[in-house]
């Protein structure tokens, strides 16, 4: 009896897949229900992950440190093997078969993984023969990317020499030899030049313009905010949110604020502050102090608001226990609704009520806020990222003791992971 | 193989110089000064052969082996190739029996060179051919093996435990049975590979020599070859595939 119960859960289990990834049919990129879990680790590292990307979207991953973005990506280019659920690149189940999913997807990696010792072109000729390109049409290829990528002139310069850029405008030009349907990105501008970064980021829109779909890994929040179509945000091997990045930002608290710097004689503060709030879209009003006390934590728009108009020119900071006359102060108003509508009503406000309007700043949320709002602010002392697991090969494994003995809830060893899952 | 061709040299000098030595050493230097019997140069030749091919392909697995999946992560962008994790691996250890070939054959010159002549025995060849590819695959194998169960901190002591007794129960430097005298030393180099691979050698080199019976040394080494092979390939999938 229970071993047919163990096949009917096993049948309904398909099925759901079946009808999940149908109904996502047509898309690039279908994840199910991803779950992985790495030997002797109390927590899976992917945790019933599920989203899909469309043909020609470009998708951002973003997450702290070991929220499970490396390991995603890992499956979806069969490098790591899941242990629960469904992954399709391009129409091909990754697991079923890796081989016809790697011949449509490529990898940028964060790190250069270059044959250091050969040349550029050999390297894209190489990895084109890998995929049997005819070597004629491998060869025009190749011309192709090294002059799209500004690499005509270090063409048979051995990689070894080559600055950080230049690496990366190599692996990604290798990864577009055999025309992939799907490019993976992982931190595709980390560590480089504002220059390179925006070469980069001009080669990525013209791929996007190509139709090419993209999953890019970043931390980069501006990056993400400009390149990505949708961007995802990852936890603790969760999917915390997923949307477009207008979307996002909107889900943020206290989203619409403004800050305003006013001047006015000590007596009538307080007045003023409850007039403010009483305003109709404003929910609180809040005092900001500028030296140190700072906004509260959680959000922080502003940082310092260092060149503001309203920043005492030049002078000793200010005091806020006994502000000077002439001295601006500055309030926060949280609104419920768009916040330059406040901005009239604010200011009629301010000086019915005898204060003079002397500095105004709209913050909008960027993703940074929203990627703060949903991950929290602790730092993240837990090494957990695969990638830096194989780094450390060996000795990794036996620090996994102290890590895990750090940690107040894990699970014994033998309860942690499937075994089977793994071969 | 491309990058192979442009070092030859770099390459030759890599595989060649500790055998040359030892060559020149045992075979020529310790025979001319009258510490060994001439004859000695004659047994000790094909041992050399052996220790340069197995040493040779060992190396050019397990070395690159452990860079690439530490340091230069060359291997990710390989494992993206569309072809299974294990064919790769397999590229790997044929790639390196490549190499080991030309080492052990190169070998023979330069044995004609040190030594003056070189036993050789036209009879011998189908097994010389067999013991070259072989004693190279099983040397790839097993370089494929410590290659994924050696961690690249410990790579140095790898060399000290593994490679040192490797090359001194090998049998390189004297022939399987003469080790009667030393019963338990005789077992010992049972276990090493490399003795079929020198024995081997030494029989179709040396045919009226002494020498191990001529069927055991290509029967071991296919069984070397199977076991280092599964293990190793086993081990590359699991560093590979997480």
């Amino acid at each position: 009896m229970s071993s047919d119960d163990g096949a009917v859960s096993t049948m309904v289990d398909a099925r759901q897949i079946e009808a999940a990834v149908a109904a996502q049919r047509g898309m690039a990129v279908v994840v199910h229900d991803l779950v992985k879990c790495y030997p002797k680790r109390p927590t899976n590292a992917v945790d019933g992950v599920s989203f899909a990307v469309g043909q020609g979207e470009v998708f951002g991953l973003l997450g702290p440190n070991g929220a499970g973005k490396t390991t995603t990506v890992g499956v979806l280019t069969t490098r790591v093997r899941p242990t629960g659920g469904y992954a399709e690149v391009a129409g091909v189940d990754v697991m079923r078969d890796p081989v016809g999913a790697k011949r449509r997807l490529a990898v940028v990696p964060q790190r250069s993984n270059l044959d250091r010792a050969l040349s550029a072109r050999q390297i894209l000729l190489f990895h084109a023969a890998y995929f049997g390109i005819p070597a004629e049409e491998r060869m025009r290829r190749a011309n192709e990317l090294l002059d799209q990528f500004g690499l005509t002139e270090r063409a048979d310069d051995k990689v070894d020499f080559f600055s950080g850029g230049q690496s990366q405008r190599i692996m990604i030009a290798r990864a577009l030899m055999h025309e992939p349907e799907v490019l993976f990105l992982d931190e595709p501008t980390t560590g480089l030049d504002p220059q390179a970064r925006l070469f980069v980021w001009d080669r990525i829109r013209d791929l996007k313009s190509r139709g090419v779909t993209m999953i890019l890994t970043t931390h980069d929040m501006d990056e993400a905010a400009s390149l990505c179509d949708r961007v995802a945000i990852m936890d603790h091997g969760k999917l915390l949110a997923s949307d477009t990045p207008d979307a996002l930002t909107a889900t943020v608290p206290g989203k619409n604020s403004l800050e305003v710097g006013i001047l006015l004689d000590g007596g009538g503060r307080d007045a003023l502050q409850s007039a403010l709030a009483a305003l109709p879209g404003v929910e609180r009003v809040e005092p900001v102090t500028k030296d140190g006390g700072g906004p509260p934590a959680g959000m922080n728009p502003w940082a310092a608001l260092g060149g503001g108009a309203g920043a005492p020119a030049g002078g000793p900071p200010p005091q806020p226990a006994a502000p000077a006359a002439g001295t601006p102060y500055h309030l926060r108003l949280y609104a419920s609704v768009d916040a330059p509508s406040l901005v009239a009503p604010m200011a009629r406000l301010i000086t019915d009520n005898g204060g003079e309007l002397v500095d105004l700043s709209i913050a909008k949320p960027s993703l940074e806020d929203v990627f703060i709002h949903l991950t929290g602010r602790a730092l993240r002392l837990w090494p957990q990222s695969p990638s830096l697991k194989r780094r450390r090969a060996q000795p990794a494994r036996r620090w996994s003791r102290s890590w895990r003995s750090c940690d107040g809830t894990w699970r014994s060893p033998g309860a942690s992971c499937p075994r089977s899952s793994r071969r | 193989m491309a990058v192979t061709g442009r070092e030859l040299p770099a390459f030759l000098a890599q595989v060649i110089l500790q055998p040359l030595g030892l060559l020149f050493v045992f075979g020529r230097v310790l025979t001319d000064l009258g510490f060994t019997n001439p004859a000695y140069a004659k047994q000790l030749f094909p041992g050399i052969v052996a220790m340069t091919i197995m040493l040779t392909a060992l190396q050019s697995v397990a070395l690159p082996l452990v860079i690439e999946f530490s340091f230069t992560k060359e291997i990710e962008d390989r494992l993206l190739a569309p072809l299974p994790a294990s064919w790769v691996a397999a590229e790997k250890m044929v790639f390196a029996a490549g190499r080991a070939i030309i080492a052990g054959l190169v070998m023979f010159p330069v044995g004609w060179l040190v030594l003056g002549s070189i036993p050789f025995d036209v009879t011998g060849i189908p097994l010389l051919a067999a013991m070259v590819v072989l004693g190279s695959l099983a040397g790839g194998a097993m370089g494929m093996t410590l290659g994924t169960v050696v961690t690249p901190a410990r790579i140095n002591i790898m060399f000290a435990i593994v490679l040192t007794p490797l090359i001194f129960t090998g049998c390189s430097q004297y022939p399987w049975p003469s080790l009667s005298k030393l019963p338990w030393f005789q077992v010992l180099t049972l276990f090493n590979p490399m003795t079929y691979v020198s024995e081997g050698t030494r029989a179709a080199l040396l045919p009226n020599g002494v020498h191990m019976l001529t069927w055991i040394p290509p029967i071991a080494l296919l069984a070397a070859l199977a076991v280092f092979g599964y293990v190793g390939m086993r081990g590359f999938i699991r560093r590979a595939i997480d």
